[in-house]
C-alpha cells in the first residue's frame, strides 16, 4: 500500500478492495507520527479517525450508500470549524475554542463520508506567508527542512506532499493556498470568489477570501470542487454555479486559447522562476494556445491596496475576539471593560498585532480617504482592467511565486519584503477570478509553480489548462 | 430659535426572526442567553444572512415617511468595543458615501408643520447588559444576548422640531404609523427608543440618549432647553455634548463619555451582497400598503358621517381601526364606531386584555343592529358588550341569559307605569308646573325594567296617561 496516490486513485483500489479504509487511514496515522514531529504539518490529530474508517469499511461490506470520498482521509486548515474540535487559527487568542458546528465545507465532506484526519498549521489568523506566524511554530517544507513551505496554508500543503493525507482544504486572501502549493509542489486551486461557501471560515478578510483545495493533482482539486463549490444558504456571498460538475471534460485541452502573459507578473522574478516560466510558455503553445503579452498597470498598486483593505476588514473581523464568549482561559472578574479589553486582547501574536494597528488606522476618520478609499479604488480600477483583458484572451498566466521558497528566518524581520511575494497572487483575489498554482519543475530541490487565471465563473476553464500543463510535466515526489 | 431633530429605534417586533439568524425576534419571553446561535452571538466562522422580510418591512416604513427609497442598498459596519456587542461591531447602514439606506429624504406633516426625515436605516440591536450589586466594590455586569441581532430601524430627522409638544405630537404620530404598517408593537418594553439633539439659538447641539421610554422624550427635550437658556441666561456658553437622560430624577446629566471622539471606522460590511430594490418591486408595496391612519380617518368622515374626534380615536388604533373596518357595513358604521369609542375602549385599555378579548367583528355588528332594530337598548348593550368580551358568547345567547330583551311590548310597560303613577305621587302632582319632571318617571321605569323598556315608547305612553302634550 502505497501513501502516495491521488484521491481518484484511492477510490479505485477501495472500489476494488486492494486495501480497507482502517487499513489505509491507520497508515497514514502512522506516518504521521513518523514525521509530524519533524514536519510540523498539524496542530492536532482526528482520535476517532480509525474508528471513523471501521464505520466505513462496514458501510462498504454491507453494500450500504457509500459516499464519494469513501473514507479518503483529508486535512483541513486550522481556521476552518469542524464541530467539537479545537479550531485554534493558530493563535493562542482561541487555544481553546472548540467549535459547536461545521463549515459547510465540512458538512458537505463528511456526508459524502471523507474523514478529516487532523487540522493544520498556520500563520496565525491566516496572516503570513511562511507559517512563521503561527504561534504554535512554524511547519517545514519537506523538500528541504531548512526551507519555509509558504503560507499561510503552510500545514496542508505540507500534509498533502509529505504523504499525510490525500488532500487538504486551505483558505487564499492573498495566496495563502497557491503559495505554499508552489513552495511544496502541490496543486492550489482558489476559486471565484463566492463559488464555495465561507460559512464556518474564520474570517481574516472576508470580501476576498476563499476556502480552496490543496491536491496532488488537478483531478482531485476538480473532485473536491464537484463535493464543496455552488450556493448556501449559510452565506449570502456565495453563487450558483448551476451544478458543475468539474471532472467531466477535464482533459479538453487548450488548443486555440489565447493565452496572456502578465508581463508585471514576470519582470522581477529569480532567474529560476523565470526559465520555468518560459518553459511553461512553450508548453502552452505546443498544446495549441495563442500566446500574448498583457499589461496590467494597476497591479503595480495592488499589494498596497490588498494589505490596506485586509488590514481594514481584519481589524473588525478579529474585533469580537474579546474572551467575553469563548477564547482562552482568563478570569476576568475585576476588571473594568476598557483595561479588561486591552488586556484579554494581549494574546494576538506580533504581525496581527502589526496588521490589527494597521487596520485601525487606514480606514479612520481623517485617513480613510487617503489609504482604505484609495486602496477600493485600486481594487475597482484592476478588476476593470482584468475584465477588459479577459475581452482578449482565455486565461492570464504568470508564475505563482515571484521567487523560490527561501530558509527560515530569512525574510520573518523583513515585512515588506514579505508582502513583496505576494505580487502575483493577490490580484486573483483584489478581483475575484480564479486562480491555480500547478507545480511545474523542481530547481535544484526547490518547487516552482506556474499559475493561471481566468474570468469569473470559468473555474472549469483553469482547471482544464491546468490539467493540460500538469500532463507534460513528470515531476518526482517528496522523499522523506 | 429652539431646533430638535430625532434619531428613534424601533425594534420589527412583527418580525418572526432577527435581522441575520433565525433566532427568535420576539426575544422577551426566554431565559437570558436561551435565544441564540453561533451568528447571533458572533462565534467564529459564522456568517450574518439576511433576513428579506426586514427588507420588506423597512420598505413599508420608507414608503409610508415618504421616503426616496435607493434602487440598491447596502449594510456597513460600524466598529466599536462593548459588551452587549457580540462581534465588537454593528451591522448597520451608512450614508455618507451616498444613500444606500432603506430610505432618505421623506417628511411627514404633524399640525401643518413639515419635519423632513433625513434617513431610514435598517440594523441589528445589541444584546443587553444587566447590573447588579449596589456599591462599586461588589458591582457586575451580566450580559444577556437575546436580544442581538434584534431587527431595528432607525429614523433620523432633521432638527425641524420648534418645541417638545410637536416633539409628542410627532412621536404618537409615528408609533401609531408603526403600528398600523403592522411592523412593529410600540407598547412593548423597549421597542420604541428614542435619541434627541437640541440646541437653541447661540448655543451648540447637545445630544439626549438613553431615553428608554418614548413618552419621556417630551420631558428630556423640555428639560434640555430650559437648562440651555438658562446657561444663556448666565452667559455660560453650551458646550457641545452627550448627556444621559437620568430617568428617576428626570433630568439630564452630562455623560462625560468619549462619544464625540469615537471613530466608528464605518466601511461597506462584505458578508452581505447590496441588495437590488427594482422600482417595479418597490411599487408593489406602495400600491399594497395598508392605507394611512391620516386617509382612513377622512374616509370614515366622509363616507359614514362620523364626527371627527370619534374618526380620531378610531382610525389611529390599528385593533380598532382593524375591528370596525370588519364589523361595519353602509347602515350599521356609526353605531359600531359608536360602541367601540364609547364602551368597548373601557373593557379594552391595555394589550393584555386585548390579548384576552374573546369579541370578535361579528359580534361587534350583531350588537350594532340589534340597537338598531331596537332588540335591545343602549343601556343593555354595555352589559352584552362586557360579556362578549369576557365569554365570546353570541348576542343572542347573552340576551337570553341576562335577560337583557328590549320591552317594547305596551301591555307590560303600561303595567309598569301603572306602578310608577302610583309611587311617585309627589312627582305626579308637581307635573302640571314642572313637565320636565316626566324625564324622572322615564328613569323610574328604566330602573323598574332594568334598562330594559323602549324610553321613546315609555316617554310617549307617560305622556298620553298624564294627559301632557
Ligand atoms: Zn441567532
Amino acid at each position: 500500500m502505497n501513501l502516495e496516490i491521488s484521491a481518484l486513485k484511492y477510490l479505485d483500489e477501495i472500489k476494488n478492495e486492494n486495501f480497507t479504509v482502517e487499513e489505509f487511514i491507520s497508515k497514514t496515522i502512522e506516518h504521521i507520527k513518523k514525521i509530524d514531529g519533524n514536519l510540523h504539518a498539524f496542530l492536532s490529530i482526528n482520535e476517532k479517525a480509525i474508528q471513523q474508517a471501521k464505520e466505513i469499511d462496514r458501510k462498504i461490506k454491507s453494500k450500504e450508500k457509500i459516499g464519494k470520498c469513501m473514507g479518503m482521509p483529508l486535512s483541513i486548515k486550522d481556521n476552518i470549524c469542524v464541530k467539537d474540535t479545537k479550531t485554534t487559527c493558530a493563535s493562542k487568542m482561541l487555544e481553546d475554542f472548540i467549535s459547536p458546528y461545521d463549515a459547510t465545507v465540512i458538512k458537505n465532506l463528511k456526508s459524502e463520508d471523507a474523514i478529516i484526519i487532523g487540522k493544520t498549521n498556520l500563520d496565525e489568523f491566516a496572516m503570513g506567508l511562511t507559517t512563521e506566524f503561527s504561534a504554535f511554530g512554524p511547519s517545514k517544507n519537506p523538500w528541504n527542512t531548512d526551507y519555509v513551505p509558504g503560507g499561510s496554508s503552510g500545514g496542508s500543503a505540507v500534509s498533502v506532499s509529505a504523504l499525510e493525507c490525500i488532500a487538504s482544504l486551505g483558505s487564499d486572501t492573498g495566496g495563502s493556498v497557491r503559495n505554499p502549493a508552489s513552495f511544496c509542489s502541490t496543486v492550489g486551486f482558489k476559486p471565484t470568489y463566492g463559488l464555495i461557501s465561507r460559512y464556518g471560515l474564520i474570517s481574516y478578510s472576508n470580501s476576498i477570501e476563499q476556502i480552496g483545495p490543496l491536491t496532488r493533482t488537478v483531478e482531485d482539486t476538480a473532485f473536491l470542487l464537484n463535493i464543496i463549490a455552488g450556493q448556501d444558504p449559510m452565506d449570502n456571498t456565495t453563487i450558483d454555479n448551476k451544478g458543475e460538475n468539474y471532472l467531466k471534460n477535464l482533459d479538453a485541452g487548450i488548443d486555440g486559447k489565447k493565452i496572456g502573459v502578465i508581463s508585471e507578473m514576470t519582470k522581477n522574478v529569480d532567474k529560476e522562476v523565470s526559465s520555468a516560466t518560459k518553459n511553461a510558455i512553450v508548453q502552452f503553445e505546443k498544446l495549441g494556445a495563442k500566446i500574448e503579452e498583457i499589461s496590467l498597470d494597476m497591479i503595480d498598486y495592488s499589494v498596497a491596496s490588498y494589505y490596506t483593505i485586509t488590514a481594514t476588514e481584519a481589524g473588525s473581523n478579529l474585533a469580537r475576539y474579546d474572551n467575553l464568549r469563548y477564547g482562552y482561559d482568563f478570569d476576568l472578574e475585576g476588571y473594568e471593560f476598557n483595561s479588561y479589553i486591552s488586556k484579554a486582547r494581549k494574546n494576538f501574536g506580533p504581525e496581527v498585532t502589526r496588521r490589527m494597528i494597521l487596520g485601525g488606522f487606514v480606514p479612520s476618520a481623517g485617513h480613510a480617504g487617503k489609504y482604505f478609499l484609495k486602496a477600493l479604488k485600486v481594487k475597482n480600477k484592476l478588476t476593470a482592467e482584468i475584465n477588459e483583458a479577459f475581452t482578449k484572451v482565455d486565461l492570464l498566466i504568470s508564475p505563482t511565486v515571484p521567487i523560490l521558497p527561501f530558509k527560515f528566518g530569512e525574510k520573518i524581520d523583513d515585512p515588506v519584503a514579505l508582502f513583496l511575494i505576494d505580487f502575483n497572487t493577490v490580484t486573483a483575489n483584489l478581483t475575484g477570478k480564479p486562480a491555480i498554482s500547478v507545480p511545474f519543475e523542481i530547481s535544484n530541490g526547490l518547487p516552482i509553480g506556474i499559475q493561471i487565471h481566468a474570468n469569473t465563473l470559468q473555474d472549469k476553464l483553469v482547471l482544464q489548462a491546468a490539467h493540460a500543463l500538469e500532463k507534460t510535466t513528470n515531476l518526482p515526489g517528496v522523499s522523506i | 430659535m429652539v431646533k430638535i431633530g430625532l434619531e428613534i429605534h424601533c425594534q420589527l417586533t412583527k418580525l418572526e426572526s432577527k435581522l441575520f439568524c433565525p433566532c427568535k425576534a420576539d426575544y422577551r419571553s426566554f431565559e437570558p442567553n436561551t435565544n441564540i446561535c453561533p451568528v447571533c452571538i458572533g462565534l467564529p466562522g459564522s456568517l450574518p444572512r439576511l433576513n428579506q422580510k426586514a427588507i420588506e418591512k423597512g420598505t413599508l416604513i420608507s414608503l409610508a415617511l415618504n421616503c426616496k427609497i435607493p434602487e440598491k442598498i447596502s449594510f456597513f459596519r460600524k466598529n466599536y468595543f462593548y459588551p452587549d456587542l457580540p462581534k465588537n461591531y454593528q451591522i448597520t447602514q451608512f450614508d455618507a458615501y451616498g444613500h444606500t439606506s432603506i430610505g432618505n429624504n421623506g417628511k411627514i406633516t404633524i399640525e401643518g408643520k413639515e419635519i423632513r426625515i433625513t434617513r431610514i436605516q435598517l440594523e441589528e440591536d445589541p444584546g443587553r447588559l444587566i447590573y447588579e450589586g449596589t456599591s462599586e466594590k461588589n458591582k457586575i455586569t451580566l450580559v444577556d444576548y437575546n436580544r442581538a441581532g434584534t431587527p431595528l430601524v432607525e429614523v433620523v430627522t432633521e432638527p425641524d422640531f420648534e418645541n417638545p409638544k410637536q416633539v409628542r405630537v410627532f412621536m404618537n404620530i409615528l408609533v401609531d404609523l408603526l403600528e398600523n404598517l403592522g411592523v412593529s408593537e410600540p407598547s412593548l418594553e423597549g421597542a420604541v427608543r428614542a435619541d434627541g439633539n437640541v440646541s437653541i439659538e447661540g448655543g451648540n447641539k447637545v445630544e439626549i440618549k438613553n431615553v428608554g421610554s418614548f413618552h419621556d422624550l417630551e420631558k428630556a427635550v423640555h428639560f434640555e432647553i430650559t437648562r440651555q437658556q438658562s446657561l444663556v441666561e448666565r452667559g455660560i456658553p453650551i458646550e457641545l455634548e452627550t448627556r444621559q437622560w437620568d430617568d428617576r430624577r428626570k433630568i439630564t446629566v452630562s455623560a462625560r463619555s468619549k462619544e464625540e471622539e469615537q471613530d466608528y471606522r464605518y466601511f461597506l460590511e462584505g458578508d452581505i451582497p447590496w441588495i437590488l430594490l427594482d422600482p417595479k418591486y418597490v411599487d408593489q408595496f406602495k400600491q399594497n400598503m395598508p392605507e394611512s391612519i391620516a386617509s382612513k380617518r377622512d374616509r370614515y368622515i366622509e363616507q359614514f358621517k362620523i364626527p371627527a374626534q370619534v374618526a380620531d380615536v378610531l382610525s389611529s388604533d390599528k385593533f380598532y381601526s382593524d375591528l370596525f373596518e370588519l364589523a361595519h357595513n353602509e347602515k350599521n358604521a356609526k353605531e359600531v364606531a359608536n360602541i367601540i369609542t364609547t364602551d368597548l375602549m373601557g373593557f379594552v385599555d391595555t394589550k393584555e386584555k386585548r390579548q384576552q378579548s374573546k369579541l370578535t367583528s361579528k359580534h361587534l355588528s350583531d350588537l350594532a343592529n340589534a340597537i338598531i332594530n331596537n332588540t335591545i337598548t343602549r343601556n343593555s348593550s354595555k352589559s352584552a358588550l362586557q360579556e362578549i368580551v369576557k365569554t365570546g358568547k353570541s348576542l343572542n345567547e347573552i340576551i337570553t341569559e341576562l335577560d337583557l330583551g328590549h320591552v317594547s311590548d305596551e301591555f307590560e310597560l303600561s303595567a309598569v307605569i301603572e306602578k310608577v303613577i302610583n309611587e311617585e305621587s309627589i312627582a305626579v302632582k308637581e307635573i302640571k308646573e314642572k313637565p320636565e319632571t316626566v324625564n324622572f318617571l322615564v328613569g323610574k321605569v328604566m330602573k323598574k325594567t332594568k334598562g330594559k323598556a323602549d324610553p321613546s315608547l315609555t316617554l310617549e305612553l307617560l305622556k298620553k296617561k298624564l294627559k301632557i302634550y
